[in-house]
C-alpha cells in the first residue's frame, strides 16, 4: 500500500514533468530563428538575454513569492564581472559566466537573509537598497568599473576556442539562445521536483507551508541565491556579446523593466519571461520608431491597463497553451492569496 | 556644524511634507502607491507654471499647489486606486510604476525635459546669522510651514473626530463599516489630502530639489525610505525618520561627498535588517 502512494506521487511528478508539443514547437521555433532571421540576430541576443533574466525573476517572483524591485544588482554585478574579467586577460566566455555567476550567486546568498526578514514591503526596499548600493559602488569604483563611462576595451576570445563572435551576431545569439535554453531546462527540471512544490506551497501559504516541515527559510535562501546566479549570467551574456558595460546595468529601470517583461508574459510557469520579452522587445521597437521620446508612456499605459484588467485572467489563456499547466490550472487557480497586512506577519 | 544640522532639519521637514501623503496611504492604508512623487511633481509644475507664465506671486501659488493634485488624487482614488486595494502588492507595485512612466512622458512632452526654474521672492532669499548660526530664510519658511503642518496633521489625527474615524477605518475596515463609518470616503479624502500634501511639498522643494520630469523616479526612494524607516503605524515615525534622514544626507554631503547617496540607502538597509517594521514602529 505505501509503495503504492510513493509509485503514484512519482507517476504524478514524472507526467507534470514530460516535455509538452507546445514547450518542443517553442524551442524550435526559436532555433529556426537562428536561419530565417539572419538580419535580426542583434536584436534577438538581447531578447535572449533579457528572457534569461526574466526567468531568473520568475524563479523567486513566479515561485517562491518574493517581489523585488532590485534584481538589477545581480544581473550588473554579473555584468561587471564578466567584462572585467575579460578586460583582464582573461577572455573565454565560458569562464567568464562561471565567474559572473558565482560573484552574483555569493551576492545573492548573503542577502537572501536581509529578505526573508519582514514584509512583502520591507522585501521590496531591502532589494530596492542592495541595487542602489551596488550601483553608488559602480559609480564610485571608477578606477575598477569606469565609472559613468562604463567599461570599455572588452575583448573576448572564442567560444570554446572555436567560435570567434562576427558583427552581424549569429555566433552572440547563437551562444546566449543556448545558454538560455540549458538554464531553461535546469530550471524546469527544479520547479517540477518536489522541491519546485515546496516553494509553491511557501509561495501560497507560507504560514502552512511551514506547518508541514517545509524548511522555509532554507528553501528561500536556496531559490533566490540561484535565481541570482541567473540573473548573473545574463548580465555577463550581455557584456560578453555587447563588449560594453555601463552604469545602465544596475540602474532602477532595469529592474522595473524585467519585472514589466515578466508580468506582460505572465508569472510562474517559466515561459512567461521568454515570451514577455519577444514581446517587450517588438514593443519597445515599434513604440520608439514611433514615438522615439515618450514610449515609456505607452508602456506605463500597458501596465495600468494590465493590472486593472487582472493580469492572472490574461495570462491563464497563455498558460492553458501548454497541456501541463492546464492540468494544474485548477490548482494554480487559486493564486495567492490577498497579501496579509503587515501587521500580521 | 549647527548650519548643517539647520539645513538638514529644513530638508527633513520637507521630506516630511513630500512624504506625509504616503505615510498615509502606504503606511495606514498598506496600499504600496510608488506613483506618489507624480503627484509631488504636479505640485511643483503648478507652480513653476503659474510664477513662471502667468507672474502669480509665490504665496498664492502654494494654495492652488495643494489643490491641483490633491483633486488629480482624488479622481484617481475613485477611479482606479479604488480598485487596487485589496490586490496583491505586486499588482499595486505595477499598477503605480506604469502610472509613474505615464507621469514622466507626459511630463516630458508637454512641458519639455529641461529643469524648471521657480524664482523665490527677494523677502525669502538670503541668510540671516543668529547667535552665529547661518540661517537660510528660504529654509526657515519650509521649517516654519511645514512645523505648522507637522501639528495640524498630528491635531486632526489624534484628537477630531475624523482622525478616530480614519484611524478605526485603517485598522478594520469591516468593522468600521459595520459601525456606520463611511470608510470609502474616508479613504478618498486621506488620499486626496495625502496627494496635495505632496504637491505643495513639490512645490515647496522645488527650488532645493530640482524639478524635471524624471522627479517622480528620482525622489522616490526617498520617500519609500521615510516611510519604511519611520515605520508604518504613527505619523510621528516619518516624521522622525524625515529629520533624521535628512540630516544625514546633507551632513553627509557635506563630510563625505565621496560616498554620496550611500548613506542613506546603508543606513535604510540597517534599520530594515534590524527592525523589519521599521525604527518607530509601536508593536501592535
Amino acid at each position: 500500500m505505501q509503495s503504492n502512494t510513493a509509485d503514484n506521487v512519482r507517476a504524478a511528478l514524472g507526467r507534470r514533468g514530460r516535455w509538452g508539443w507546445g514547450e518542443i514547437a517553442f524551442w524550435l521555433m526559436a532555433a529556426a530563428t537562428l536561419f530565417f532571421l539572419p538580419e535580426r540576430h542583434l536584436i534577438l541576443n538581447e531578447v535572449a538575454i533579457i528572457g534569461l533574466f526574466a526567468l531568473s525573476l520568475d524563479l523567486i517572483l513566479g515561485y517562491a513569492g518574493i517581489v523585488s524591485l532590485g534584481h538589477a544588482a545581480f544581473f550588473g554585478l554579473g555584468a561587471y564581472a564578466a567584462g572585467i574579467l575579460a578586460r583582464n586577460g582573461i577572455g573565454d566566455p565560458l569562464v567568464g559566466l562561471a565567474v559572473a555567476a558565482l560573484a552574483a550567486a555569493i551576492l545573492g546568498f548573503v542577502t537572501s537573509f536581509l529578505v526573508l526578514r519582514g514584509s512583502d514591503l520591507t522585501k521590496l526596499m531591502v532589494t530596492l537598497g542592495v541595487a542602489l548600493v551596488l550601483g553608488e559602488l559602480a559609480n564610485q569604483m571608477s578606477w575598477l568599473t569606469g565609472g559613468a563611462d562604463g567599461l570599455q576595451g572588452i575583448s573576448m576570445g572564442p567560444i570554446l576556442g572555436l567560435f570567434e563572435f562576427d558583427i552581424f551576431g549569429t555566433v552572440a545569439y547563437t551562444y546566449s539562445l543556448v545558454v538560455t535554453f540549458v538554464l531553461f531546462v535546469l530550471a524546469r527540471r527544479i520547479v517540477v521536483s518536489p522541491y519546485g512544490l515546496s516553494l509553491r506551497s511557501i509561495r501560497d501559504n507560507p504560514l502552512r507551508a511551514r506547518a508541514v516541515g517545509i524548511p522555509v527559510n532554507r528553501r528561500l535562501v536556496a531559490i533566490y541565491t540561484l535565481a541570482a546566479a541567473y540573473a548573473g549570467i545574463a548580465g555577463a551574456l550581455l557584456a560578453q556579446t555587447t563588449q560594453f558595460v555601463s552604469l545602465d546595468v544596475l540602474a532602477f529601470h532595469r529592474s522595473a523593466d524585467v519585472m514589466l517583461v515578466l508580468v506582460i508574459g505572465g508569472v510562474g510557469y517559466l515561459y512567461g519571461g521568454l515570451i514577455g520579452a519577444v514581446f517587450f522587445k517588438v514593443l519597445q521597437d515599434v513604440l520608439s520608431a514611433w514615438t522615439p521620446q515618450y514610449w515609456q508612456f505607452w508602456i506605463g499605459l500597458i501596465l495600468v491597463l494590465l493590472v486593472l484588467a487582472g493580469r492572472e485572467r490574461l495570462t491563464d489563456r497563455i498558460r492553458a497553451l501548454w497541456p501541463r499547466s492546464r492540468r494544474s490550472l485548477v490548482a494554480d487557480a487559486s493564486q495567492p492569496l490577498p497579501t496579509t497586512k503587515a501587521r500580521e506577519v | 556644524m549647527l548650519t548643517i544640522l539647520f539645513d538638514g532639519m529644513a530638508y527633513g521637514m520637507l521630506l516630511f511634507v513630500l512624504a506625509c501623503g504616503l505615510a498615509v496611504t502606504l503606511g495606514l492604508m498598506n496600499f504600496v502607491n510608488l506613483a506618489h512623487g507624480a503627484f509631488a511633481m504636479a505640485g511643483g509644475y503648478v507652480t513653476a507654471v503659474l510664477m513662471n507664465r502667468y507672474g502669480v506671486p509665490f504665496l498664492l501659488t502654494l494654495p492652488l499647489a495643494f489643490l491641483v493634485p490633491a483633486l488629480a488624487g482624488l479622481v484617481l482614488e475613485r477611479t482606479l486606486y479604488k480598485q487596487l486595494y485589496t490586490r496583491s502588492h505586486l499588482d499595486q507595485v505595477l499598477f503605480s510604476i506604469g502610472l509613474v512612466f505615464m507621469a514622466v512622458a507626459a511630463v516630458d512632452y508637454t512641458m519639455g525635459s529641461q529643469q524648471q526654474m521657480i524664482r523665490i521672492p527677494t523677502w525669502l532669499q538670503g541668510r540671516v546669522e543668529i547667535l552665529g548660526i547661518q540661517v537660510g530664510l528660504y529654509r526657515s519658511f519650509i521649517i516654519a510651514v511645514c512645523g505648522v503642518l507637522v501639528v495640524t496633521l498630528q491635531f486632526i489625527l489624534t484628537r477630531t473626530r475624523f482622525g478616530s474615524r480614519l484611524r478605526a477605518a485603517v485598522d478594520d475596515p469591516r468593522v468600521a463599516r459595520g459601525l456606520g463609518i463611511n470608510v470609502s470616503v474616508i479613504f478618498a479624502a486621506t488620499f486626496a489630502v495625502g496627494s496635495g500634501l505632496a504637491g505643495l511639498g513639490g512645490a515647496l522643494g522645488a527650488e532645493i530639489l530640482g524639478l524635471d520630469p524624471t522627479f517622480p523616479l528620482k525622489f522616490m526612494i526617498y520617500f519609500l525610505i521615510v516611510v519604511t524607516v519611520g515605520g508604518t503605524t504613527s505619523i510621528t515615525g516619518p516624521f522622525l525618520a524625515s529629520l533624521l534622514l535628512g540630516i544625514a544626507d546633507v551632513a553627509g554631503k557635506y563630510y563625505v561627498p565621496s560616498l554620496g547617496a550611500f548613506v542613506i540607502y546603508t543606513l535604510m538597509i540597517v534599520v530594515l535588517v534590524l527592525r523589519p517594521q521599521g525604527l518607530f514602529a509601536r508593536a501592535r
